[in-house]
Formats: C-alpha cells, structure tokens, sequence
C-alpha cells in the first residue's frame, strides 16, 4: 500500500464516518466485500474425494473392509497372504504417523520405537508361548545364567497383558515424550531429529540390553503363535484376518478422531499454534495426545507384526525402518487417512516385487520412487487422485484445482478427513 | 529527569467510572538492552473502549503481548479484575477472561467459518469432551454469524474469505468466547473504508457489555470511536486522556509532528495519520 492510497483511505473513511452519523449504520450492514468464488469446494474434502456426502464416506469405508475380505481369496497363497497380513499392520503405522503429521504438523521420525514396544511385547509373550510354564526362553541361559525368568518379563504370559501393553506402553512413551518436547514448544526440524534420535537410542539399547532381549538376534523362533502352529497354511490366514480387522478399527477411530472437534483443533494447531494458544487452548496438550494416539496405532502394528514376520530384532525400528514409514504416508499422501493406507500398502507391495524381479538392483527403483513422488507429486498418491479426478470432472461449483495448489506441501486439497 | 509516565496523572474519562478491569504497574520490557517498555502504569476501567497509539517501535504491541502472557516482563505488574496476572501462559490468560486479535488477521483457513467460531466456543470443553462431533451450531455460533456478517459464508473455508471478513471473523472468534476485555491489535489496517466504518459501528455496539483496549493507527477511526486515549512513545506513556485533552497535548504534537513544530502548530493530529499509516503499509 503506498503512502497516497493510505492517505486516500483515512480521508474515505472520515468521510464515510461521518455519513454514517447521520444514518447510524448497524453492523448488519456489514457483508460489504464482494461475494468471494470458492475455490476449494470445502475446507474438509473426506477421504480425498472431495465430496461432504457422509453416506460417500461410509461407502468407501465398507468397499475396502470388502476388499481386505477378498484379498486372500484371490491371493491363494499362503506366503503372500502372510507378506499382505504385513502390509497391512505397516498401513496402521501410516494412519498413525498421518495422524501426528499429517493432520497435527509434527514430523515423527521415530516411529520404530513404538511399532517396536508393541512387537517386543508381542514378541516376549510368543517367546514364552514356546517355553513351559515356569521355564526360561532359550536365550536366556545363552546369554546368562539366570534360571529364573526376570520380573520385567513374568506378566508377558498373559495374552491379555502383552496385548494392553503392546498398546498403553508405546501411548505412554509418546505422552512422556510428547509432554516434554511440546510444553517446551520444540517443534519442526528438531522434533524431527529429537525423534530421530530416539528410535537410534531404542535399538541401542535393546541391542545393549542382551540378557533381556537376546541383543541384534532379536526374539525369534516362534513355532507356534496363539496356540497355532505357525507354519500352517491357515496360521498365514488368521493372522491377515487379524490384521485387516486391527487395520479397520484403526481407520475406523482415525475416522472419528480426524472428524471431532479434537481433530479440527488438532489441525488449527498445526497450522496456527499460536492462535490456538490465544483461543485459550494449550498446543502442547493437543499434540501430545495426538502422538500418543499415533504411538497406540505403531505399537498395535507391532503387536501384530512380531506374529507375522516371526522375528523381533533391533534393527526392525531403527533409524531406517522410521523413516522408511514416513515415506509411506509421503508418497501415500499425506492429511489423508485413505493415502496413508494405500502408501504403506503399495510402497511395501513394490518393495517386495522390486527386491523379487530384480534383486541386485531393486533398492535404486525404491529410491527413484521416492524421489519422483515427494519432487513431483508432493500430495501423493491421493492427492493426485484427487486433482486428477478434478481435471477430469470438474465439479460445477467450484473452479478445477490449479496444479499450483495441489503442489503445496501440506494439505493441498485441503484437510481430508 | 523524570519520565513521562511519572508526570502524567491517569485521567479517567467521565463515561467509564465502572470498575477497574485491567491495571498495569511499572511495567517494563527489556530486549538485550533495548527497551520495548520503561516503566509504563496504565489501567482501564468497565465499559471503556481505550486506544492506544503511538510511533512505530512506542511498545504498543510488547504492552499487549505482557498483558497476555505472550511475553514476560522484566519488570512490573498486571492486574487483571484486581488478579496478578504477570507472566500467566497465554492460554491461561484467555481462559480467566482475556481475548485478543492480531495485526494481521490469523484465522484457521482450512476450517470452514462455522468451524473457527466453534472451537473458538469449545475453549472451556473439557478435552474429552472435544471427542465428539460438531452436530450443528449453536445458538451463540449462530448470533455470532449473523453480528459479523459472515452468516451467508459459514460453511465456506475461512481461507476464501476477504482481508476484511477474516478480521470480522477473528472478531466473532473472540465473541463467542465471551471474554471481559478484548485486546484488539491493529484492528482497521488494512480495512477497506466501508469495512472500517462497519467495524467502529460494531465496536460501539460491543462497548456496552466489553472493555475493549484497541490498538489503531488510523486518526480519523480515534477520534469516531475511543472514548479515551492512551499515547505510547518509546516505551513510556506520553499522554491519556479524551481524545480532545491528547489533540491538544503539545508533547503529543511533538512526537506525532517530529521537530518542526513551529512551522507546522497549526496542524491537527488527523495528519500524523498519514505516516503512520505509511509505516504500516510499508512493514506490510
């Protein structure tokens, strides 16, 4: 605004003012600016198909529940049915860390962490599974002479336990964790490497740990799973049936969760923390249940995957692995929960056909990959969807996404629910 | 030498004899031995609407940034409904009653317009309670839509709205969270001048159950609207007073006109206006 417009203007304004004495303008008179043309057609596009029927919502919602019904059906074979049942407890990662980032700002790079207190725990009462009552794992007498088993493992015997605890240990980190690093408004690039750091301290110290969580090798060896024998054909089947219904519930609570209030909040927080603050809301306490939320989601994955993939080792949820699961929600898209899924699905789906068909040379298409879609399609496979179906079929009431808005980086179609 | 703020005596404004609301003493801000505040006393009493103005740099904004706990004193105290307050958290601070606005409007553009103003409402919901559903709008949501003029574009996101309507909606935001004083940064800047004529009417209207502490750079908006007048100036109050006794306030003169007073002591207070405002449109 130049000096002359300015000056311009208060003159304008006195004398609009002193109009308005004489005919004492109610503030009903108010809506002066011009009628503004919307661009997006709502603020909360759910599940990236742009539309605010609910019923649309809930239909997609029952064709993937259909979907994961079939998937074994058609798969036929119990080594991929197994390889399925693992992308989908990778899925419940994704909705998590979409959750925390996506939808709350907070880039979390350690997610190892609690997909790995969820399958350690896991992986603890399946180790005790193989042993009598009473007796110790074998490892146990490898590594150290105890005979007795150790306090910290005696209530992993119970099913019930390791379950609850492969999900309130890894929420109860997170709210720690989260508690300390947001009261203290550490946010962006250092929560990042602050949970970077952590998922290296993890697998430190379970490495570190030998006696108790027999080190690099990992809890492995598991012949049977919740009774069953593992290498059954049928164990692969119940074990993905598991999964698909772990991975629906999770989806189903995000769903909610995104759609509350806490989840509009949840994303005024990360787009205005400080105006938050100034509506009389603590930031802090928003973003740490949100983590906690998301650690709950990896730490039941975990609790899945230890049965699953049959070993629970440290390098599992190290540095590598979590960042590996955010690129999943990356190239999913992310601020949506349907991309989330469909990234941790399809980006583990390709690593297995990759490393199958060329296996000398598969991680450099995995890189390329990750490359092309962060660089080219920052909104991912969703967000791509959605613009592609908006060039296609542009919805009368509002004007075609320009690719300029579908290259910002967050929430590009808005914030899908 | 004494500071300004020692020699001027508070003049409260024969309209505003309700209670005191908000009292500010010795209030001082230090940044790496810059002083934003030296030494400021201020106080507002029930039902005033006070301006505030000064020159770029006066401490306008670090004044209402301690007030709401956005920045601690180095010194000093505020009061508020007779309450220390000093150095609360500012979420805190909203809670016990305190809204505020920003220079530039700060609304939550991917949330529809309905959606600010309801988790402007929620504040006081307890966090579980947050768990569920918007189903509707309330009745106060619903007041608020149609006393902003936003009513026809509740549902649009609040992103598409105009600079004027995302003021009007930050307005509405501290509305419905009923707050006791409103703190108001830079309320008009920016504003067309019907939006600016709109938001004085509305202000009016809110003085009667509000204290309202606004800090403004247009004149002419002042003089229409401030039933009493605060003028900052490095950090220490200048003047206070109706807006007629700092008009005529020669130190008010001096500041507002620089040194050439002589030449220009015919000049009003409107035509300081016109730099001021400049600075604002320049740091825009």
């Amino acid at each position: 605004m130049s000096q002359t417009t300015d000056t311009a203007d208060a003159v304008a304004t006195q004398e609009a003012l002193d109009l308005a004495v004489a005919e004492r303008v109610g503030p009903s008179a108010a809506p002066v600016a011009p009628p503004v043309t919307s661009r997006r057609r709502s603020p909360m596009t759910r599940l990236g198909l742009g539309t605010d029927n609910p019923w649309v919502g809930r239909a997609v919602f029952v064709a993937f529940a259909l979907v994961l019904l079939a998937i074994p059906t058609l798969l036929d074979d119990p080594t991929r049915i197994r390889q399925w049942a693992e992308y989908l407890s990778y899925a419940m990662i994704a909705v998590g860390i979409d959750i925390a980032w996506g939808y709350g700002g907070m880039l979390t790079m350690g997610q190892g962490v609690f997909f790995g207190l969820g399958a350690y725990a896991m992986g603890m009462h399946l180790s005790l599974e193989q042993v009598p009552d009473g007796q110790i794992p074998q490892f146990m007498s490898l590594y150290a002479d105890n005979t007795e088993l150790p306090l910290i493992w005696r209530p992993f015997g119970s099913l019930w336990f390791a379950v609850l605890a492969a999900i309130l240990i890894p929420a109860i980190v997170a709210a720690c964790l989260g508690l300390l690093v947001f009261k203290r408004r550490i946010r962006g690039p250092y929560f990042a490497i602050l949970t970077q750091a952590s998922a290296l301290i993890f697998s430190l110290i379970l490495i570190g740990q030998l006696k108790l969580t027999a080190g690099t090798n990992g809890l492995t060896n598991f012949t049977t799973v919740f009774g069953r024998q593992r290498y059954d054909p049928d164990t692969n089947t119940f074990l993905y049936y598991l999964a698909a219904g772990a991975l629906l519930v999770v989806v189903l609570v995000a769903m909610l969760v995104v759609r509350s209030r806490f989840g509009r909040l949840l994303v005024a927080t990360r787009d205005g923390e400080d105006r938050v603050r100034f509506l009389g809301y603590d930031p802090a306490v928003v973003k740490t249940i949100a983590f906690a939320l998301s650690a709950a989601m990896a730490g039941l994955a975990g609790a899945l995957a230890a049965p699953i993939i049959g070993i629970v080792a440290p390098d599992q949820f190290s540095v590598l692995p979590s960042i590996l699961m955010v690129c999943w929600v990356a190239v999913g898209g992310r601020g949506t929960l349907w991309g989330a899924v469909l990234g941790a699905i399809v980006v583990s789906w390709s690593q297995t056909k990759f490393s199958e068909t060329r296996p000398d040379d598969w991680v450099y298409f995995q890189g390329a990959l990750f490359i092309v879609v962060v660089g080219f399609l920052p909104g991912g496979i969703a967000g791509t969807l959605t613009w592609l179906r908006r060039r296609v079929a542009p919805s009368p009431s509002a004007e075609p996404a320009s690719p300029l808005s579908s290259a910002l980086p967050v929430g590009a179609e808005g914030v899908v629910a | 030498m004494t500071s300004p703020s020692d020699v001027i005596e508070t003049v409260v404004p024969p309209e505003a004899t309700g209670d005191m609301v908000l009292e500010i003493r010795q209030l001082s801000a230090v940044f790496d031995g810059f002083v934003a505040l030296g030494g400021v006393n201020f106080s507002v009493r029930q039902g005033e609407i006070r301006f505030v103005i000064g020159p770029n740099g006066a401490g306008k904004t670090t004044l209402i940034d301690c007030i709401t706990g956005l920045t601690k004193p180095t010194e000093g105290q505020v009061l508020f409904e007779g309450n220390e307050i000093t150095g609360t958290n500012p979420h805190r601070v909203v809670r016990m009653g305190i809204g505020r606005s920003f220079q530039t409007p700060t609304v939550f553009e991917q949330l529809s317009v309905i959606d600010n103003l309801d988790l402007a409402e929620s504040f006081r919901k307890p966090m579980f309670r947050l768990f569920g559903r918007r189903k509707g709008t309330t009745p106060r949501v619903d007041a608020t839509l149609d006393r902003i003029g936003l009513g026809a574009v509740g549902t649009q996101p609040a992103g598409t709205l105009s600079h004027g309507q995302k003021q009007w909606l930050e307005i509405g935001m501290l509305l419905v969270q009923q707050p006791r004083l409103m703190l108001l940064d830079e309320l008009v800047a920016g504003m067309s001048p019907q939006e600016r004529l709109d938001t004085g009417a509305l202000l009016m209207e809110l003085a009667v159950d509000h204290t309202i502490v606004v800090i403004e750079h247009d004149m002419s908006f002042l003089r229409r609207f401030a039933t009493s007048v605060t003028v900052l100036h490095e950090g220490r109050i200048l003047s206070e007073g109706t807006v007629e006794q700092v008009q005529s306030d020669p130190k008010v003169r001096e500041v507002y006109l620089g040194r050439s007073r002589d030449e220009r002591s015919g000049a009003s207070l409107a035509d300081a206006s016109a730099p001021a405002g400049a600075e604002a449109g320049a740091a825009r």
